[in-house]
């Protein structure tokens, strides 16, 4: 069948609508004379031009069936990236599962190009025996699913010295969550035999950074090799085919690409564990295995970047978690702290996962100051920016988790504050 | 071929006999599965290139100082500076006395708790666009130069699996162990 511009359009689609003739008006017109079946063969590829909709999409037959699906055109959410990360889009999407393209990325060489059917798990040192494993070997062991949000410990690295970021994706966008599936770590290590004197466990990647951590063995009973991301095998820059997920914990400790596990009875004190991912107090003195991701919250919408259009109704949205457990409670607050009312928890409310609230506000169209503050069920509430600034002053990086506050102004413009 | 464990196996020869309706599904995970292979030394060797602040993983071989100058301007210098610290990249010297102040510098000198931490990190992860590259002797070479370029060694001084270890960093007992939650 060729295609040709100057066939004209079928009287189904209003020509004054989509411009000049174009290859899906010829083919649909052709469809009507062929039949229907014909005409699945001949449809353009999906998704179409913006150009292209028509006027009353009951009266065009619809594009066929396709091998993978993709979003609609009319759909831009995107992450922000540059070589070495990518920011979730949080202010772009709903509920708590963050679509797999759109999962924040880290990595600290690249993202490496694996083959699957190369890729091996070596367990060894303080094991009765010193195992390898193919991934469908692992994919044979008991299997396991659960959400969790993965967040790196730098996620608002930048507030710490005051408001840096403009839209919610740059202040929190390094933060994702998943339905991650695997193996747990426990049953694989069951499998080598861990030796009375293993405390530790050395997990290395087989990127181009090696990325090594030492975890301690007696905190990890959630832990899961990971080869699935909701439903499908990881994505590449989620270490693809295999990752280590420790729920709660800054994602660092997740290695990707998993390549080696080292049963060691003391940290191995890699680079990633001493020069970075450690936390510089004002005494000089240095935080070091500071796992769990502390509770926090954010306001997803109205957030930094966007406009309240006019006074009246906004339902306040965001998203709250804790690598410590359960959400227990979220307060958000309209005058900058003053006052606090309880949101509603959207269900289901999973540990070390993210949790979407809502509360209903109307905006008498005068400054505000908008904040959240989660409160996990350990009991431990979210800091105030001064708060935790007095407890770690302003050059620790990681582990930001403060109250984040939106100031609306008079126009409904969104701006990051800090008050 | 028959892939299963012997308890899966035997489970389902024992349903086959009509013995035990419970004993088909004798295959549980409750003890070892039955998965994987037991690894070569080859194998091991050829992946365990971690190293412990006790020395435990460093390689046999050795650099000093002066070699390390060499292997710096050729691999490193293009990211570090012709010093190791005029950048682009991390500057690798200086910074000592910093940390408590306003504008802190982390740096190998003023922040890295072990010289092994620094080696480890060489070996497996540089130079940036050419990881694992380097000899084991290039790797204590260049460790050589970095900490002598930080006032950690002498001039004449060679680094090898003993001498490494010894290096007492600068900020090694600057790191404490997590107290959080440190907020109510």
């Amino acid at each position: 069948m060729k295609k040709s511009r100057d066939t004209p359009g079928s009287p189904m689609i209003d020509a004054r609508h989509i411009g000049p003739p174009t290859r899906r008006a010829f083919l649909v017109g052709a469809a009507s004379a062929l039949g229907a079946a014909a005409a699945h063969a001949l449809l353009a590829p999906w998704p179409g031009r913006a150009a292209d909709v028509p006027v009353d999409p009951t009266r065009v037959p619809g594009a066929p069936a396709t091998d993978y699906g993709r979003r609609s055109t009319f759909e831009h959410a995107r992450r922000l990236a540059t070589p070495q990360r990518s920011r979730t889009p949080l202010q772009a999407l709903h509920g708590i599962v963050t679509p797999s393209a759109l999962h924040f990325e880290r990595h600290h060489n690249g993202v490496p190009f694996i083959d699957p059917a190369r890729h091996r798990l070596l367990i060894h040192g303080l094991v009765t025996r010193p195992l390898i494993l193919t991934m469908d070997e692992l994919k044979q062991f008991p299997s396991t699913s659960r959400l969790a949000f993965v967040e790196c410990a730098g996620n608002g690295g930048r507030e710490w010295q005051g408001p840096a970021g403009v839209t919610v994706q740059d202040t929190h966008g390094l933060t994702s969550v998943s339905e991650w599936t695997g193996v747990p770590l426990a049953t694989v290590l069951r499998e080598a035999g861990l030796r009375p004197e293993a405390s530790w466990m050395l997990a290395e990647g087989s990127d181009a950074a090696a990325m090594t951590r030492s975890l301690p063995l007696a905190r990890m009973d959630t832990a899961l090799l990971c080869y699935a991301q909701n439903g499908e095998p990881l994505r590449p820059e989620q270490g693809y085919p295999l990752r280590l997920l420790v729920p709660g914990w800054e994602g660092n400790t997740c290695i990707k690409w998993l390549r080696r596990l080292k049963l060691v009875s003391a940290p191995r004190m890699t680079r990633e564990e001493t020069a970075k991912y450690t936390d510089l107090m004002p005494d000089g003195a240095a935080r070091q295995f500071t796992f769990e991701m502390d509770a926090k919250s954010v306001i997803t919408a109205p957030s930094g970047g966007q406009r309240v259009r006019k006074p009246g109704y906004v339902e306040i949205r965001g998203l709250a978690w804790s690598g410590r457990g359960r959400v227990g409670q979220v307060d958000v607050s309209v005058d900058g702290g003053r006052s606090w009312r309880v949101a509603q928890l959207q269900t289901p409310v999973l540990p070390a996962c993210h949790t979407r609230f809502r509360l209903d506000w109307r905006w008498d169209g005068r400054e505000a100051v908008l904040q959240s503050r989660c409160t996990d069920e350990t009991g431990y509430r979210q800091p105030a920016r001064r708060e935790l600034v007095a407890l770690r002053g302003v050059n620790s990086y990681y582990h930001y988790n403060a109250i984040q506050s939106w100031k609306i102004d008079e126009r409904g413009d969104v701006h990051n504050v800090q008050v | 071929m028959c892939r299963c464990d012997g308890l899966l196996c035997r489970g389902v020869l024992l349903a086959l006999l009509g013995l035990s309706p419970v004993a088909a599904w004798g295959g549980d995970a409750g003890g070892a599965v039955g998965l994987g292979r037991t690894a070569t030394d080859d194998e091991i060797r050829a992946w365990d290139i971690d190293a412990a602040p006790d020395g435990d993983g460093l390689p046999a071989g050795g650099g000093t100082v002066g070699e390390g100058t060499g292997v710096f301007a050729e691999h490193c210098a293009r990211c570090h500076g012709a010093t190791g610290v005029e950048g682009p990249m991390a500057a690798l010297a200086g910074g000592r006395g910093t940390l408590a102040t306003a504008h802190p510098m982390k740096t190998v000198g003023s922040y890295w708790p072990y010289a092994t931490t620094l080696f480890d990190y060489i070996r497996r992860a540089m130079p940036f666009d050419a990881p694992q590259s380097l000899t084991p002797d290039q790797v204590y070479a260049v460790t050589a130069w970095i900490l002598f370029r930080n006032g950690l060694l002498e001039q004449g001084a060679m680094l090898n699996q003993t001498t490494l270890p010894r290096i007492q960093m600068p900020h090694r007992d600057g790191f404490v162990p997590d107290p959080r939650p440190d907020s109510r």
